[in-house]
């Protein structure tokens, strides 16, 4: 019913009538006519904007919001300041295309800029670009950049999220790339076996850090031992964590990347999310997707235009070393806009109260009977082996309306607290596991 | 231009705070802790909005105004489909959490793929691409891995037309594919003697934009989709212009065993300025059992994904399902077109084309002048012979209409070419406007070549030196 067309059927007819055709179907004449479909799409007819949000509140009102959720690995809850929901919601910025005329479009380019300052900011790095389509696919993408012709290894601790592991496999299971797993004590890298791994054939070693288990690496002490051999050090990370953790360019990574949902994206069942890609200058030719530079108008004002193009598929075409065109680049301003709304001091809060709050968290689960499974250090997850079983908690918190950690086996449980968990919520799950043990 | 947002900066300044911590302090060996705050702005909540408003006046969206940018699709992007997707049953719910709470989710997606695949003529969507590259290697690494199961290992190479998206050859190589080019024909379509010529058993697949990049349906599209089965190859389908023809036509119906689409273009969620985009594909049954992990397949006793039991599968492409709110945006659009709705978006978006093509033909010469589908591509070569100026002159000067220019410079294969794509959502009168400026425009690249040189004069910057920002690159701010 609503089609959103401007012209009326009058307008419609007196165009066609000037181009000599009677009819909407007569533009299809020059196509092969068995290729026309006879019949109408199996699909409904057009509905009313009042029918269709009826639809659509409907299927939104069977999916199940929580009060408190306990659940991350990767993706988490945070505090989304309303300035920036409503800001980036405006329509001069949702619905323009790219900025490749960058006359017209100075505040998405000036956006873009600023968003990678902020970046490299956190991250402490040189270079970023400007946004890839998730942290997988960021880390994925970062393998060409480390890769070499005599060096086709790259080593993946076991720490590292699956999912993520998995996407680098998938991107390159045609291009003569092995990936190669390192084993993990008390939940962090085995240094011993890094140690035996670690040859001249390695282009890069990849950490994630804190890692999948929430544990802290001793990111250092990685970066010394990669770089005796001639490896590139890439660090996974949470840039929420980066405002009280020490930045990867301090610890010596070459490559800092990850996914940034944390920074004001909702979790929206997965994305649109946020991929980063950051790195020492050197390594800016090898950066795929798009870059914001500054430069100069003819009057030598200050202006911004995307730039080192000369990387990208529509000049490189097959020799590109990444496909990427669109990019999340609505979700990199919301980022921006989020960093700026809670600052240098407010960034290094929300991650020290996660923090706090898991180890408040995890001392009370001790306190019930569930162990510790990891020695090591953590930040604002950790693994937790309990006396019950995972899916019995998950049905016992689900009945006070908590999303309860992630299973990873039948009594191991991966548990997140960001700083909008309330002491109050999580003595309350105390409590009720309580009663349930007891 | 705008202060930075860095530039803004006053020691201590700022937006939001959180509450006091109700827990105790945690202390963390020395060793992890950053030792200095990041240096990140430190602004007020009315510095922030002042400054993004700044920007967002600085920003051109199809909210603005006209913008006829060939392949891209810029129609108008309903503000039903922003609504849907801010509700809070879609945006609060983390991707980890069981099935038995997310089914008002699963039955959209599911609905969602159903669509695709009925508007395409397919069997099976994944939903799992993030944009329409992305889509491309997935389907490059479905149509490696269908021929990898048949043992059929020597096809090493992927055709493509010179008139492609350069994201085709690229995502090719992705898939440790070689690239074969084949040329254009005189009417823009396949070369399908050269096409002969290429085709043995080394070819993998043919990847095809239909209608092509110069808006021009392929009239052998059936024959080239025999001759590249015939010799064991599959057909790619570039969805990008899939706006011209639904309801009409169905890629799966000329042959074709993989297609992705653009949400972003043909089901109006909006460009982002650049993105989200969201790139499903869809397939033929023979390619279902490669569909990668995180695709949402209905058994007997309900839905499940795609993975490690599925052992033919290409693996994962992304995290999670996909740019899900992209999708939801893109449901709310099918439910309120409709058969019927869709059907009429295609045919006025070609309508539309045809209307400027008409009025324009005359001023500048159309590469392929033969009815066209939803866009249609001139040169500009005679002026710029006459005159000196160029398809990006002509495009600099339009910015001073309130109207964002065409593509310039592509397809390749014409020179000085405008691509112009007005969308079906454009109105006589806008595109009226804009047919009346390029003509004046021309003329005044007779009388004062000096005047569109100078251009833009209305725009927060004059000409932006390219080649400055790439010969010495400043990539973030430089702090004092």
């Amino acid at each position: 019913m609503a089609d959103y067309l401007s012209n009326t059927a009058n307008q419609q007819e007196v165009m066609l009538k000037e181009l000599g055709f009677k009819s909407l179907e007569d533009l299809y004449s020059n196509l092969p006519q068995d290729l026309i479909l006879q019949r109408p799409l199996n699909l409904e007819l057009g509905q009313s904007e009042f029918k269709v949000l009826d639809t659509l509140k409907e299927l939104a009102s069977k999916n199940k919001v929580y009060k408190t959720i306990l659940r991350g690995a990767g993706v988490e809850h945070h505090y989304i300041p309303s300035v920036v929901k409503q800001l980036s919601n405006r329509e001069e910025f949702v619905s323009a295309y790219t900025p490749y005329q960058s006359e017209l479009s100075q505040g998405i380019l000036q956006s873009i800029f600023e968003y990678q300052s902020s970046m490299c900011e956190i991250t402490g790095m040189d270079v970023c670009n400007a946004s890839v389509y998730d942290g997988a696919t960021a880390a994925a993408e970062a393998i060409q950049m480390v890769i070499e012709k005599n060096k086709r290894k790259i080593l993946v601790p076991k720490n590292i999220h699956p999912q993520v592991v998995h996407v680098m496999k998938t991107y390159t299971q045609w291009l003569n790339i092995e990936i190669v797993d390192v084993e993990c004590k008390e939940g962090i890298v085995d240094i011993d076996d890094l140690k035996s791994k670690l040859n001249d054939q390695c282009a890069a070693l990849f950490i994630q850090h804190p890692n999948y288990f929430g544990c802290l690496e001793d990111v250092q002490d990685l970066a010394q031992l990669t770089h005796s051999s001639g490896a590139k050090l890439v660090q996974y990370t949470n840039p929420m964590t980066l405002g009280y953790l020490k930045s990867p360019r301090a610890n010596g990574v070459d490559v800092a990347i990850g996914e940034a949902q944390p920074l004001g994206i909702s979790m929206s069942y997965g994305g649109p999310f946020l991929g980063f890609m950051s790195a020492s200058a050197d390594l800016v030719r090898r950066l795929p997707g798009r870059i914001a530079g500054q430069t100069v108008d003819e009057n030598g004002k200050r202006a911004f235009a995307l730039t080192l193009q000369a990387r990208e598929q529509h000049i490189r075409r097959e020799k590109a070393s990444s496909s990427i065109c669109s990019n999340q680049a609505l979700m990199a301003l919301t980022a921006s806009m989020y960093l700026a709304s809670v600052g240098p001091s407010g960034l290094k809060e929300v991650a020290e109260y996660s923090m706090r709050k898991a180890h408040y968290f995890a001392n009370e689960l001790v306190k019930l009977g569930f162990k510790l499974k990891y020695n090591s250090p953590f930040f604002h997850e950790f693994v937790t082996v309990g006396p019950i079983e995972n899916s019995v908690i998950e049905r016992t918190l689900d009945e006070i309306n908590v999303l309860s950690g992630l299973g990873l086996s039948s009594h191991e449980t991966l548990w997140c607290c960001t700083e909008t968990t309330k002491k109050e919520d999580i003595d309350r799950v105390i409590s009720r596991l309580k009663e349930v043990l007891s | 231009m705008s202060q930075l947002i860095f530039e803004r900066s006053v020691p201590f300044r700022r937006a939001v705070r959180f509450d006091a911590c109700d827990v105790p302090e945690v202390g963390l060996d020395e060793k992890y802790v950053r030792q200095s705050k990041a240096r990140l702005p430190e602004v007020s909540e009315v510095d922030i909005v002042r400054h993004y408003m700044e920007l967002s006046r600085y920003s051109f969206g199809v909210d603005n105004g006209f913008y006829p940018l060939g392949s891209c699709t810029m129609k108008y992007n309903p503000k039903l489909n922003e609504f849907t997707a801010s509700l809070e049953g879609f945006t609060s719910i983390h991707p980890d959490q069981s099935l038995s709470t997310v089914s008002g989710t699963l039955e959209l997606m599911d609905n969602l793929s159903i669509s695709l695949s009925e508007i395409t003529g397919m069997d099976a969507f994944t939903l799992q691409p993030a944009a329409g590259a992305h889509g491309e290697f997935t389907g490059l690494l479905l149509i490696r891995a269908y021929h990898n199961a048949r043992n059929d290992n020597k096809r090493t190479k992927v055709i493509v037309p010179d008139s492609s998206h350069g994201t085709n050859p690229a995502s090719a190589s992705m898939a440790g594919y070689t690239v074969v080019s084949v040329p254009s024909n005189e009417m823009g379509g396949v070369d399908v003697e050269a096409l002969k010529a290429v085709l043995n058993d080394e070819i993998a697949a043919l990847m095809l934009t239909n209608p092509n990049t110069l808006g021009l349906f392929d009239p052998n599209i059936c024959e080239i989709s025999k001759l590249v089965h015939d010799i064991g190859g599959l057909l790619y389908y570039d969805g990008a212009n899939l706006n011209a023809i639904m309801g009409t036509a169905r890629p799966g119906d000329m042959g074709f065993d993989v297609v992705h689409l653009n949400l972003h273009k043909t089901f109006s969620t909006p460009h982002g300025g650049g993105g989200p985009g969201s790139g499903p594909v869809g397939v033929k049954s023979c390619l279902v059992p490669y569909l990668p992990h995180g695709t949402l397949i209905k058994e007997t006793y309900g839905y499940r994904y795609i993975d490690e039991r599925d052992t033919l599968s290409i693996g994962r492409m992304r995290s999670y399902y996909g740019n899900f709110l992209v999708n939801v945006r893109a449901y709310t659009y099918i439910l309120s077109l409709g058969s019927d709705g869709l059907k009429a978006a295609s045919q006025n978006a070609v309508l539309n084309a045809n209307y400027m093509m008409n009025a324009l033909k005359d001023t500048f010469p159309v590469a392929y002048p033969q009815t066209c589908m939803h866009e249609f591509v001139v040169s500009l070569a005679d002026l710029k012979k006459e005159t000196g100026i160029s398809a990006k002159d002509i495009c600099k000067a339009l910015l001073d209409y309130q109207m964002h220019p065409p593509t310039m410079y592509f397809p390749l294969i014409v020179h000085e070419a405008l691509m112009i794509e007005p969308t079906e959502t454009e109105s006589k009168e806008s595109m009226d406007y804009f047919i009346q400026v390029l003509k004046d425009l021309k003329q005044l690249a007779y009388d004062d070549p000096q005047k569109i040189l100078n251009a833009p004069y209305t725009t927060p910057v004059k000409r932006v030196d390219d080649v400055q920002a790439a010969r010495n690159p400043i990539l973030k701010f430089q702090h004092k």
